[in-house]
């Protein structure tokens, strides 16, 4: 691990103040990856510090960021009638076990429940956790020479490698790497919107903006600026919060990333589905809406055989590896069985 | 309530005391060696090669060595030709201490991912970390061979490679199976794995002149001094190790590793002691692992279940240098009845790490194949699985026809068959269901040879009616202390609570490597003659109080010390003890009779119908291993020992990738093993079972036996449950899913 400077800032000003005064001093120069910059806020640090003590990132400078979500103003989940609003300082326990969420909004609850463990939950922010970095192990290992994201321009050792858990969807010929996160997925689908604060301005993106499919530039992951930090995630209060669920595959019943996974979203009356709102994890390199499968559903019977045509439309785009094949047909069976599921809920 | 933790002892058990070391463990009272602090100490990290075959061409370390507080770097230039090479434990001629003769930091080359080619030392492990990652290494890379099926591969029989090995044989297999009208050939293969025991590869050296003392935990303290001596051509006598607690070691900390030579010259050169823990990912070549293996199971059976013939034939992997294999034909070629049965053990050699020990080596892997192959077998023949093990029963092994000193096999069955409810399970695959889920039931024999090897302990007691057994055995979490101290109290006639019991320190008498379940038959069968020498030394053989005894002859204390040998075993193996070597012998290699323990195993699994994920929520496991010394402990090692098995069969494998053959999951987030919510109901059976021939004791020893036949069991449940017969470990999604 790199020596690096810590300092802790006190209010969301004072954090956008240090970061953007540290990478002018930077070497920073713009249209850098941000994950890159020598300047990182740390909240939860679950996934930095791992990454520092790898090697993998090499910040000098940290400003910590955990004192924000003491402050008065700032509320973990508040929600009205149109929206239901997240603070990203908030940690993934106190999301999870909040009473409205679980109340309205299950899917976001099980995709934070399922996801690390308590230990790992109870550190870790949500505005941290949608920007987690991918578990590829090719990414991990310094070890190995070639990666793209880590390493511009050197190449991918994952393609012809051991690419069981890599992604299916969205991948490019420079990395195939996977968008690890749970929640980020049920953001997805909720069609969340994302509250960004900087040092002049505060601005808000669809979360379907946030993050950039890896192209010819794996590296560049997210489209945050490095003085930049998420205040908060807004979900639009809708008819298909309800009923919904995460549900999520992986080898071991628990403390395991998602092989596949499936953020199903119904709006279901008179028996038939108004709208549909679907997420995939464990299959993109980035959260993965697939608006062809809730497409797929618009105005259709809940049934198998449209749950079928549903599966087939999200998967439609897949490019497989020899090793993560299984997971076309798998990540098509979770999506049905998900549907199945929530179309039966009561609500 | 029932207390399941603690059995409540049935014939031939002692009672279900807890671990005499458990409050010291909760609290962090137990000092394991990389807690022990050390005055001054120089941290150490590794820096391992990114290649699998070929040489160092450069090796830059000026950068590293301009960080603050950096010691040095060390690499092949310092110590070339400073360390010995290593003698192969258990190899041809017997005296080795070795899991390889491997020899980083002696020349430029390369032999295997992950190879230790730098040392960096630093004031802090933060420093010498940050030094590791920026030493510039250039390599002259090779094209290695990574595992079987690999192009460039040496293959030899297992008889060549190491001229002890036999092939079992009897009767004309070939012959008997061609002619048979019912059989099944299938091929079998299990992974890579790796022991990941939770408490890191560490090494601290302390040199006082020419005195060094040797903080590591290792699963034979005396083996690790004369290797260690050995290794840097210093006087054994000048080597203390200690190793007093150690979190987990399942077979990679039982062989003198490369990294305590490096780190005792190491602490030489820079005249400061050094303290080393490897990282988990580095740890994945530090010590050995379990190679993969393929197997051919040719059965066949008569129609009312009799086996006519079995073939076994093994294929397995070892390092290009060394003679290390397991050669579990020597089990499978005698679990059952059989007139006909023809084995061979074929050895491939990669470029790869000398693989080795690692729980129950050579029966987890070959009877994995061997109970696989009898559910197909039973299955053929419409046979209840179950039944047809009884078919083939025996109390004589088929290949030179000796007895058994007892075998409890069926025993173990019916105990855990009625607990499961057996009778209920539906025979035909993919017809049991709960909601969503297939349900499948499978079982299968776990067998694990009766091992033993000389010991030596010393026990004293002393006027204020309190004893201390001393003895250099190791505790490798099993709960030797606590055995130990029951043992001592029974046989001296006070309470355990008066009983300490000091072990892994080379300062102590010698016993054996904590390997092949041996130290609870050996240490036991010591500490009894130890107690028996001091009763008769105070002229009290028909026990009675030692105190008065002590009090009327003007004593302040007596001791008792024994050396002992297995029943038949030569003395001479005392003097290889002496010399760190531990001549382990029993199972099926003596010539008069034939000695294992036994269990049976049955387990449920749910897979679910359309995303295929296995689920397994229930497991029963019945065994009988002799005397069982206390059945708590007891209970422990069995339930980790099928927990082991759960994670073998579902989850565990080391990732090799054939271009380079390099491990690529070397995390414990990728590398996968069961979790809380993985083992749902699990429930040990303590069969009662006494065995009059073993030892005085009649103890068999049960580390290795709980996760032998797990995987198999998982399986055949697998298959119940959707009629998909995988034959290959771990199975998962990937193999279920059409």
């Amino acid at each position: 691990m790199i020596p690096f400077s810590y300092s802790r800032a006190s209010t969301l000003s004072d954090a956008n103040l240090q970061l953007s005064a540290k990478i002018a001093s930077s070497s920073f120069e713009k249209g850098e990856d941000k994950v890159q910059a020598e300047v990182q806020p740390i909240a939860g640090g679950t996934n930095l510090a791992d990454l520092m003590k790898l090697n993998v990132m090499q910040p000098h400078e940290l400003v910590d960021i955990n004192q924000l979500r003491l402050q008065p103003d700032i509320k973990a989940v508040s929600s009205n009638e149109e929206n239901l609003v997240l603070s990203a300082f908030a940690t993934m326990s106190e999301i999870a076990n909040n009473e409205i969420i679980l109340r309205d909004y299950p899917m976001i609850a099980q995709s934070l429940q399922l996801a690390a463990s308590q230990q790992i939950r109870n550190m870790a922010t949500i505005g941290g956790n949608i920007l987690q970095r991918t578990r590829c192990a090719y990414f991990r290992d310094i070890s190995f020479s070639q990666c793209n994201k880590r390493s511009p321009g050197s190449g991918c050792a994952a393609i012809t490698g051991d690419s069981r858990a890599l992604a299916i969807l969205g991948t490019s010929q420079d990395c195939i790497a996977t968008h690890p996160g749970d929640f980020s997925q049920s953001m997805a689908a909720l069609e969340a919107t994302v509250t960004i604060s900087g040092k002049n301005a505060k601005r808000t993106i669809p979360f379907s903006a946030l993050h950039k499919m890896p192209g010819s530039s794996p590296n560049i992951e997210t489209i945050l600026q490095p003085d930049e930090l998420i205040v908060s995630l807004n979900i639009p209060a809708k008819p298909w919060a309800r009923r919904s669920i995460y549900l999520k595959i992986r080898d071991r019943a628990s403390y395991a990333f998602a092989l596949t996974s499936a953020a199903v979203a119904l709006d279901i009356s008179e028996g038939t589905i108004k709208n549909a709102r679907i997420a995939l994890g464990g299959v993109g390199t980035v959260p993965w809406r697939s608006i062809d499968a809730e497409q797929a559903l618009k105005n259709k019977v809940p049934n198998d055989q449209n749950f079928k045509i549903a599966a087939e439309a999200a998967f439609k785009s897949a490019k497989t590896t020899e090793k993560n094949a299984f997971k076309l047909e798998l990540g098509k069976q979770t999506l049905i069985r998900a549907l199945t599921q929530v179309a039966a809920m009561e609500i | 309530m029932e207390n399941v933790a603690a059995p409540q002892p049935k014939d031939n058990m002692g009672q279900p005391v807890p671990r005499v070391d458990g409050i010291l463990k909760v609290t962090g009272g137990a000092r394991y060696p990389a807690d022990i602090k050390i005055e001054n100490p120089a941290y150490g990290y590794l820096v391992t090669s990114s290649i699998a075959r070929g040489q160092i061409s450069n090796i830059d370390t000026s950068d590293a060595l301009e960080l603050p507080g950096i010691i040095d770097v060390i690499t092949y230039h310092d110590f070339s030709g400073q360390i010995e090479k290593p003698l192969m434990m258990g190899g041809e001629g017997g005296a080795g201490y070795a899991g390889s003769t491997s020899r980083p930091l002696h020349s430029s080359k390369i032999s295997y991912d992950g190879q230790i080619i730098a040392l960096v030392l630093a004031e802090t492990f933060e420093a010498a970390r940050e030094a590791a990652h920026i030493v510039q290494v250039t390599y002259k890379a090779e094209t290695p061979s990574a595992t079987l099926g690999s192009d460039g591969l040496k293959i030899q029989a297992a008889t060549v490679v190491k001229k002890s090995h036999e092939d079992p044989k009897v009767g004309d297999a070939e012959k008997a199976f061609l002619e048979a009208e019912f059989k099944i050939d299938k091929t079998y293969t299990t992974p890579v794995e790796h022991h990941n025991p939770i408490e890191l590869f560490s090494t601290s050296c302390v040199w006082n002149g020419a005195e060094l003392t040797v903080y590591e935990p290792s699963q034979t303290s005396h083996g690790l001094k004369f290797g260690l001596a050995q290794q840097l051509g210093i006087d054994p006598g000048n080597i203390r190790v200690i190793s007093q607690y150690i979190g987990g070691a399942f077979g990679s900390k039982g062989a003198i590793t490369e990294r305590t030579a490096i780190v005792a010259l190491a602490a030489k050169k820079t005249n400061r002691p050094v303290k080393l823990v490897i990282s988990r990912a580095q740890g994945f070549s530090a010590s050995s692992y379990r190679a993969e293996t393929h197997h051919r199971v040719a059965l066949s059976a008569t129609k009312d279940g009799k086996l006519t013939s079995l073939i076994h034939e093994g294929l397995e992997l070892t390092s290009r240098d060394d003679a290390y294999f397991v050669g579990g034909t020597d089990a499978t070629s005698r679990m059952y009845a059989c007139p006909n049965i023809l084995t061979k053990v074929t050895i491939v050699r990669a470029d790869r790490k000398t693989p080795g020990f690692m729980r129950a080596p050579a029966e987890v892997p070959y009877m994995y194949a061997l109970e696989s192959a009898m559910d197909e077998m039973a299955e053929k023949i419409g046979m209840d699985p179950v039944e047809f093990r009884r078919n083939n029963d025996t109390m004589k092994e088929p290949i030179k026809g000796l007895e058994y000193t007892s075998r409890s096999l069926m025993k173990c069955y019916d105990e855990a068959a009625a607990s499961f409810g057996w009778d209920k399970r539906n025979k035909e695959p993919g017809k049991m269901r709960r909601g969503e889920w297939l349900v499948g039931h499978g079982c299968a024999t776990s067998c694990y040879p009766t091992l033993m090897a000389p010991a030596s302990v010393r026990v004293t007691f002393k006027i204020d009616g309190t004893a201390l057994v001393e003895t250099a055995a190791q505790d490798v979490g099993t709960g030797t202390y606590t055995i130990l101290a029951q043992l001592a109290a029974e046989q001296l006639g006070i309470a355990i609570n008066k009983v300490t019991v000091l072990l892994g320190d080379t300062k102590l008498p010698p016993s054996p490597v904590s390997g092949g379940s041996n130290v609870t038959a050996s240490v036991c069968t010591a500490l009894l003659e130890a107690c028996n020498n001091l009763k008769s030394k105070l002229g009290n053989n028909s026990g009675g109080n030692l105190e008065a005894q002590l009090q009327k002859a003007n004593l302040k204390e007596m001791d008792g010390f024994a050396e002992t040998v297995a029943p038949g075993a030569p003395k001479a193996g005392i003097d290889m003890l002496h010399k760190g070597v531990s001549a382990i012998d029993g199972g099926a290699k003596l010539k008069d009779r034939i000695q294992f323990s036994f269990g049976a195993q049955f387990i449920e699994v749910e897979v679910h119908s359309l995303t295929n994920e296995i689920r397994v929520p229930r497991m029963v496991g019945a065994f009988a291993a002799g005397r069982i010394m206390n059945p708590r402990t007891s209970r422990s090692q069995l339930l980790g020992g099928m927990i082991g098995g759960l994670g073998s069969a579902l989850l565990e494998i080391t990732e090799v990738e054939k271009s380079s053959a390099r491990y690529v999951n070397k995390n414990l987030a990728d590398y996968e093993i069961p979790v809380n919510s993985d083992v749902q109901q699990l429930e040990i059976i303590l069969v009662s079972e006494t065995d009059t021939k073993i030892n005085p004791l009649g103890i068999k020893g049960l580390g290795e036996l709980g996760i032998v036949g797990t995987a198999a069991a998982v399986s055949n449940a697998v298959y119940n449950a959707t009629g998909k017969r995988v034959r290959s470990l771990p199975i998962r999604i990937d193999d279920l899913i059409a």
